[in-house]
């Protein structure tokens, strides 16, 4: 709510909107409280956080919830991720990790980290699983409020920004999520990075987390701007094959999203351990027969060759 | 000589409102039912503070919610979901479907992000198709459908277990033949028992009692709970979800 233009509306429905607003207050009760709304707070009394009443709140939380300071504190918020997305002449590519880790247990190896905003915008998930699956749903119900007001879609430019806008607000109190809202619109695909430290990058190509090093040598070295749609696809498969193979905190599947003109499609789910071993399977161009492992590749001509025990 | 005493010394105040109070959770789903079971000690450190603190909460006919963590933060919450769930009954004259609940649950725990709940919640039941469904969250509301999930102090204990039994990771099937995507009840429940008393046996904050939460889906004949010791039946409606619990007791030592 635009709270500087809302100062010289005078109209009945706000001063309603202000009346009900005192109420609600005055009671200690909302609209979303009856479950009506999706406990996203009413467009009354917008969100309402509970902080703890203490001098410090983001200390506070960071106290009880930051295991890389301490890796002893109880609340542990998920980790250790990888995601990319690439921008080329046929789309975008949307690839993701499957894996979830505290401290050094494997949480859960199917999560998605990909949240379908709506059937033509995508966001990614690294760092609070929480904060990217509450906020990107939140962005869904803006996106379509906007699409009512303006009988048009949001750009993905706008989309973005609302977001990092929102994260901005926020700032210094402990959210955090490094994004990318991946999606088309009327200047063709689109992505952009956002993060909780209120960063907006617009760019061809990003990865993020603990793995994206991995994922940028496999994806720098293999992008070009005319790649066919099963080659972009390959490629965003290998890349994530690669941070699952090498970095400790990303693994277990990849899911991968392909947008177009007509909105994201699913392409699939891979076993990273398969990938290693069988591949993608035989009608994938530019996929190596037997696995993306480099076993396949040296057997019989490693320099240690197992040596003949001499009679 | 003055009073050294008496000078104030700069003080560190800690503001610690958690505790750990043990015991792990557990939830399968079936095709056609969801198991949900939790163990009944509450203990805080090497102390046994009860041997019957229960876990898991019937809050509609066809959900079912287990919270573990801090038991203080756990038993507010289920409060809370109960008391938004009748809101819901009166104005919608329906109870709320599962997915919903879960949505609920995902809002009410973020709505606490600066000061959060210290609780892991799974919730089972019975969703508006027909299937059983689990659905689990971390302490800030992030969630995700799972057929399993195992959650509290001996969770890397029993997770690896169900991921065996119940996704058959690591297993390769006969030739020609391929694994179950769902199990009959009777198996279930018996790898949910099996579950916790391997449990007991490693895990110094598991124990005293176990209570199994049995969601039926609508429709479903009794097949799998007749005839089970000690059985209670917790649904209002014999024709909708049928809930039923079941006690077993576990080692005290």
């Amino acid at each position: 709510m635009n709270s500087f233009a809302s100062r010289f509306i005078a109209s009945s429905a706000e001063n309603e909107i202000r009346q009900a607003k005192a109420m609600a207050e005055e009671e200690g009760l909302t609209d979303a409280m009856w479950g009506s709304d999706a406990g996203f707070g009413s467009l009354v009394t917008g969100h309402a956080f509970n902080v703890p009443a203490v001098p410090d709140p983001s200390a506070f939380l960071r106290l009880h919830t930051d295991d890389h300071a301490d890796p002893n504190c109880k609340i542990k918020i998920q980790h250790g991720t990888t995601t990319l997305a690439f921008r080329y002449k046929g789309g975008v590519i949307v690839a993701v990790d499957s894996r979830a880790t505290a401290g050094s247990y494997i949480a859960s190896g199917t999560v998605k980290k990909v949240i379908e905003i709506n059937p033509y915008l995508l966001g990614t998930m690294a760092g609070g699983a929480a904060d990217c699956q509450y906020w990107e749903t939140y962005l869904g119900i803006q996106c379509r409020l906007h699409e009512l007001r303006n009988k048009e879609r949001i750009s993905v430019s706008a989309a973005s920004k609302y977001l990092s806008n929102l994260v901005y607000s926020y700032k210094g109190m402990g959210l955090s999520m490094g994004t990318m809202i991946c999606g088309w619109d009327k200047t063709g695909p689109a992505v952009f990075y956002v993060d909780s430290d209120g960063t907006r990058l617009k760019g061809d190509l990003f990865s993020v987390g603990s793995g994206s090093t991995f994922a940028y040598g496999v994806l720098d070295q293999g992008y070009s701007w005319d790649m066919s749609d099963e080659e972009a696809q390959e490629l965003g498969r290998r890349s994530i094959y690669a941070a699952g193979h090498r970095d400790a905190f990303s693994g277990n599947t990849i899911n991968l999203y392909h947008v177009q003109e007509d909105g994201w499609k699913f392409i699939g789910n891979y076993d990273v351990t398969k990938m290693h071993y069988e591949g993608p399977g035989p009608d994938v161009p530019g996929a190596p027969v037997g696995g993306y492992g480099y076993d396949v590749r040296t057997h019989g001509r490693f320099s240690v060759l197992p040596t003949a025990v001499p009679a | 000589m003055p009073n050294m005493s008496a000078i104030v010394h700069p003080q560190q105040r800690h503001f610690n409102p958690y505790a750990e109070n043990g015991g792990t959770i557990l939830a399968i789903a079936g095709a056609d039912f969801t198991v949900i079971a939790g163990d009944t000690r509450q203990s805080e450190g090497y102390s046994i503070q009860t041997r019957y603190a229960p876990k898991v909460f019937r809050l509609t006919d066809r959900a079912v919610l287990a919270v573990n963590g801090f038991a203080a933060d756990g038993n507010m919450f289920v409060k809370k979901v109960k008391q938004r769930l009748e809101w819901y009954k009166h104005a919608h004259a329906k109870d709320m479907p599962l997915r919903a609940i879960a949505r609920l649950i995902q809002t009410m725990l973020y709505a606490q992000r600066f000061f959060p709940y210290y609780v892991y919640n799974i919730l089972g039941g019975i969703e508006e198709d027909g299937s059983g469904a689990v659905y689990s969250f971390d302490p800030v509301g992030s969630y995700e459908r799972e057929a399993c999930r195992a959650a509290g102090a001996a969770q890397s204990l029993v997770q690896p277990f169900l991921d065996n039994q119940i996704y058959f990771k690591n297993q390769t099937a006969a030739p020609g033949r391929s694994h179950p995507s769902h199990l009959p009840l009777p198996d279930v429940l018996s790898i949910v028992v099996d579950s916790f008393t391997s449990a007991t046996e490693r895990h110094i904050e598991v124990g005293d009692g176990l209570e199994i939460y049995i969601v039926l889906a609508k429709g479903r004949s009794l097949q799998g709970v007749e005839g089970l010791h000690g059985l209670r039946e917790l649904s209002t409606q014999e024709d909708g979800e049928r809930v039923f619990v079941l006690q077993r007791d576990l080692k005290k030592d």
